[in-house]
This record gives C-alpha cells, structure tokens and sequence, in this order.
C-alpha cells in the first residue's frame, strides 16, 4: 500500500517550492495585465464611422466590461492546471451515489459538436430547424416509452427544474379541477431538492416515515394522506438503494385522495427496460438526462430534466410542445414521409414556459445519441449491469474488516447504489465517514455521497455505476480494507488526510461562516 | 463540548431538544446530541420575537457542514427572546449547546405540555 502512504507533513521539497508555486492559486483575473491581448484584430478595411452613427450612447457601457487581459499562452497555462487539479470521470472511479457518474461516451462529443447542430440559431424558425424538432421530437417519444406514460416537457433544465415543473403541473392540474390542496408528502429518505421544490412551489412539506425494512411506511402514509395533500413525491429505487415493493398500494393511496404521484428520476438507472413508472401509476416523471443519458456534469456541463406526464397532467404542459404534424401545403421541409414538425404554442391549460428558447439542445443531442446506440436492449444491459455491479461491489464490502465497521445499513438485494453506516468504524476506529472520505482521495478514488441518506448514522451511499470493470470495483473494496486496517493502527492518519491533493483538508465550518471572496466583479 | 451530557435540569424532546423551564416561561435549545450529529453549526436562523410556537412542530432551521434541519419546539408558547449572538457566532451552539447556545425563550402557553417531555435518563435511552 505504499502508493497511499502519507508523505511528511511538510516536506523539505515544499518548503523551497512553495513560495513558487503561489501563482498557481491565481485565477484568471488576476492574471490579467493592462493592455495583453490573445488575439490582433486584422486591419480596418472600411471606412470608420462614429460611434454614436452606429449604437445611441444610451445603449452603451459606461466604462468597458472587466475583462482579463491575457495572452494566449496564458490561457492555455492557467486553464490546463486548473483541470489537472480537478478530480474527474475521466481520471477515476467516482461512486457518488445517487448522482450516476457513469462514463459519458466520446461518440456523444463528436455527434454533439457537428456544425448542424453546434451552430443551430436558437431564433431559427421551425422550418429551418427541422432536423433538430425531429432529435427532440424522438427523443420525447423514446423518454415517453422508458417512462411509460404519453407526452413529454424537454424544457426543464435540471432534475431540481424538472421537479419544479412536476409540482407546478400539479398545482394547474389541481386548479382545474376547482380544487386547492395545500401540502405535499415526501419520504425522509428524499433528496434534498424534494422539500426545496414543495416549498419553492408554495406548498408545504409533510414527511413520511420509513419502516424497518427501508420501504415507505404505509401507515404513516395512510395518516397523512386527505384531500389536502396535492402530491407524493417519490424514488424508486429510494435513496437507500433499495426498490419500493409497495409501490402500487402507495399509489392507490394516493390517488384515492385525488392526489398525484410524482417519480423523481434520478435513480431511474437501475430499471431502464425493466419496469417503467407509468406503469407503477406515477403521473409525473422527471429524467435527469445527465445521469442516466450520459450528458456529462458535475462541473463538466448543463444538465437537463425533462418530464414525462400521465393523460390527465398532459394539457398542463410547459409550451411550446414539440409536435409532428402531416405535412399541409404550406411549404415546410419534413422528414420526407410527409410529415413537419412544429412548436405547438397553442395550448391554453399550459403552465407556460419554463425557459427561454427550447432546453439545452446539445444535451438532448448526446441523450439521442446514447438511446439510439443501446436500443431497447442495451438500456435495459445497462440497469442490469448498474445493478450487479452495486451488488458486487456490496458483496466485496460485506467481507471481513469492511463488514464489521461499515455494516449495509439495510440488509437486502440492493439496487444500482447502496447505504453503509460508518458509525460502528466511528465508535471503534474513531474516525469519522468524513474521514475515510478525505482518505479515499490520497488513493485515486472520488468518495462516495456522505451523510446522506439522513436516518442513516454516518452514512455513506455508493453507486458504482454500469461502467466500471471488476477490476475497478475489487481494488476499491481493497482500499477500503487497506483504510480502516491503517485507522486501527494509527486513526490520526486519516482524520488529517487528504494529503495528495492540490489543497489539504479544508475548513467547511470557516469557509461557510466567514467566507472569503477575493474577486470582487 | 467535547463529551456527550445531558443534564437533569432540563426536559427532553425525542427529536432532540431540551427546554429549560422557569415559571411562565422557558428557555430552548438543541442537545448535544443533536449538535453532534450535525457536526459544525454555520447559520442560525434567528426566529421574530413574538411568533407563535407550537408543540412538536419546526420553528427554525439551523444548518450545519452536512445539513439544514428543522428545529422543533418541546412546548408551546409565545417567543419572547432570541439569542441574538447566534447569528454571528452559531458555533456557540456546538461549543456550549446547554448555555450560551440557547436558541429561543418563550411563554409557557399549556404547562401539562410538560408531562409529555423526557427527562435526561429517557431520552438517553432513547439514543442508544
């Protein structure tokens, strides 16, 4: 295990280098100087006119844009080692569960960057965009199969935007009907963004608890569900890993009290082509295009959420809809069968728009790009796989050390993640999950989510994903019996690691209650 | 605090949260605990003096490193103070939860509330 042993806390080496390496920390304003230029602009060739001819003064700065002024190598410089010191999919294993971080196809890149569609005008009109209404267009239709429900909103930008636009839709769909509920349920193991969105859409939150297998606890939920609560917001799989078995009485439930049921995509990895949630009575799902469809994010790009509604919800929909028509006389290129396809803005019952243009096309691009390269087959290889490898993993885990101080928190075929508690290790090692995180990145290795789900103590939440090998997967479980054999002997090595990355342990606490902010715009 | 304490004077809510009863009113905090399972405390969100409390049901939110959660109240009442230093230096509340890491101090509305709260053996039985 030499690769992950602590160097000195201070090596001679950094005494001498660091007072050189400062400008590393430098970002790109202040590596700005007055007058440096990356560019020269080619001589006048026409002939000057003023200003004030051109752009009235009102419509002009007062003084230019705060720009950095850089040269082209210095570009180069600053943002190459700022993406060496950033710790990517592309570098290594990255089990943070509930986030799928599975590998993002480079095909996708080179699809996504064609001239057509990298250089589509966003005011295009729909006669002139045809090719990209059809991506969108199919790729609706193929979100509506997976999801197993009709109609399909591109436009939600986020699976947090995603769940705004459901709950939103739940509100019109309510209103319609006369009536005005004014709470929401969501499970104690649900997102984060699960009660932001409830509260954001003016709704007020009510918790429903968990039973002691880690499934909805169906008595609370017959509590609290009346005709005041408008929806239940639900995973399935839930954030612990495990899939809901209940979730066809949990539906009757709800919609016996003329509420909706709301599916939160982001761990719709473990059932594509297995089991679809229209089919579990969800009327509402949101896809996060970049977990499940390979967009790539966490830093790396835009993410988006489109939903899938039931018939009830589908006049409520975000507009403008993307929709084939039959080619009429009216000159509109189609596909060739006769057929145009056209932004439907004629829906009165919509909620509106949810953003300006049409979503983040380059993302439905490599989305399109990924669903049509799988088929149906592939996507459903693609859960199986999720699947087994998080069981794998799991298994690897449940051997000696691993086993005893971070037990699976419930005992049960997991799904595509799984919940450890590190409480047992805190009790016995005396290091914190936290810890073992900060530890795990002197090894090559992203931790896994932390202190989440929150009724597990100490938690940790793994999602290896579809796209790790098994090599991957043992020599993770070999660190983490690596780890907690080197806390049992000496726990001070991981409470003050990490030690290899470009910053050492950072003060959370501090940075939050006395934050410093250097660039002043 | 370095080590866990749960002392005798106070009544204990199961969702982790003591009130200190004194006459007619009463003051509330989180127990250590709660305090540790948060981790480092970084906001207090200070409620208004005046506002309503109800028994059992949110009244702030504190927010730490790991998480935003809700605070509960052990009684119900009126608030009547509100320890302003919080909002400065919230890591009172992890430093001396039972003492200057007050949160709130409110009327005592309903007096047999109490009988329903935990004194410091139950509840710490209940976190084992």
């Amino acid at each position: 295990m030499s690769a992950i042993t602590p160097g000195a806390d201070r090596d001679p080496a950094d005494v001498v280098a660091a007072p050189f390496r400062a400008d590393d920390a430098q970002t790109i304003f202040e590596r700005s100087h007055p007058g440096r230029r990356a560019f020269v602009a080619p001589a006048l060739d026409v002939p000057e006119r003023p200003l004030d001819e051109l752009l009235a003064p009102e419509m002009r700065r007062d003084r230019p844009p705060q720009l950095p002024e850089v040269s082209e190598p210095e570009i180069v410089r600053h943002y190459n080692r700022l993406s060496k010191r950033n710790f990517d999919l592309d570098t290594g294993f990255y089990p943070l569960g509930s986030c799928t971080m599975k590998h993002n196809p480079k095909l996708h890149e080179r699809v996504a960057a064609l001239p057509g569609h990298a250089k589509l005008h966003p005011l295009q009109r729909p006669e002139h965009a045809q090719g990209a209404l059809e991506l969108m267009w199919r790729l609706q239709e193929a979100l509506g199969e997976i999801a197993g429900l009709p109609a399909v909103s591109l436009q939600p930008s986020a699976g947090s935007h995603g769940e705004l636009a459901g709950v939103l839709l739940t509100r019109a769909y309510h209103e319609d009907l006369g009536r005005c509920p004014s709470k929401v349920l969501t499970p104690d193991t649900a997102h984060g963004t699960n009660p932001a969105t409830v509260t954001m859409a003016g709704y007020e939150v009510v918790k429903v608890g968990t039973d002691e297998h880690g499934n909805v606890d169906l008595d609370d939920l017959r509590a609290k569900a009346s005709d005041d609560i408008a929806c239940l917001m639900l995973t399935n799989p839930s954030t612990l890993g495990l899939f809901e078995p209940n979730i066809s009485e949990i539906a009757a439930i709800v919609h016996d009290v003329g509420a909706t049921l709301y599916y939160d995509g982001a761990n719709l990895n473990a059932i594509m082509g297995i089991c679809r949630p229209g089919d579990m009575g969800f009327d509402i799902v949101h896809f996060n295009l970049h977990k499940s469809f390979t967009q790539p994010h966490g830093g790396g790009g835009p993410g988006a959420g489109p939903i899938a509604v039931s018939a009830r919800i589908e006049p409520f929909l975000p507009r403008p809809v993307v929709v084939r028509r039959s080619a009429g006389g009216d000159g509109h290129r189609g596909d060739g069968a006769g057929t145009v396809f056209d932004l439907d803005v004629d829906r009165p019952k919509s909620i509106g728009r949810l953003r300006g243009f049409h979503g983040n096309y380059g993302v439905f691009v490599r989305s399109y790009a990924y669903i049509r390269s799988l088929g149906a087959t592939g996507l459903r290889d693609v859960s199986e796989t999720a699947v087994l490898n998080a069981n794998y993993l799991l298994a690897r885990l449940r051997e000696a050390d691993a086993a005893k101080y971070l037990p699976v928190a419930y005992d049960r075929l997991c799904m595509h993640e799984f919940v450890l508690s590190g409480a047992p290790m805190k009790r016995e090692l005396k290091i914190r999950t936290l810890d073992l995180a900060k530890r795990l990145l002197d090894c090559g290795v992203h931790p896994p989510t932390v202190y989440f789900p929150l009724l597990v103590d100490e938690a940790l939440l793994l999602e290896p994903t579809e796209t790790e090998t098994k090599e991957t997967l043992d020599r993770f479980a070999e660190i983490v019996a690596a780890l907690l054999r080197e806390a049992a002997e000496d726990p001070e090595v991981a409470r003050r690691a990490p030690y290899s990355t470009p910053v050492r342990r950072l003060d959370e606490a501090a940075a939050a209650r006395r934050p410093v902010l250097r660039q002043a715009l | 605090m370095a080590n866990a304490s749960y002392p005798d004077d106070l009544l204990y809510h199961p969702e982790h949260d003591w009130a200190r009863v004194d006459g007619e009113e009463a003051t509330l905090g989180i127990t250590w605990y709660a305090q540790d399972s948060l981790g480092e405390v970084v906001f207090f969100d200070p409620p208004k003096v005046g506002a309503q409390v109800s028994k059992d049901a949110a009244y702030t939110e504190v927010e730490s490193v790991k998480a935003v959660s809700d605070v509960i109240s052990p009684l119900s009442g009126e608030i009547v103070a509100v320890n302003e230093t919080l909002g400065d230096s919230p890591e009172t509340i992890n430093d001396d939860p039972y003492g200057d890491g007050w949160l709130v101090r409110i009327t005592v509305a309903d007096p047999s509330e109490q009988e329903a709260l935990l004194d410091a053996a139950a509840y710490e039985a209940t976190l084992d």
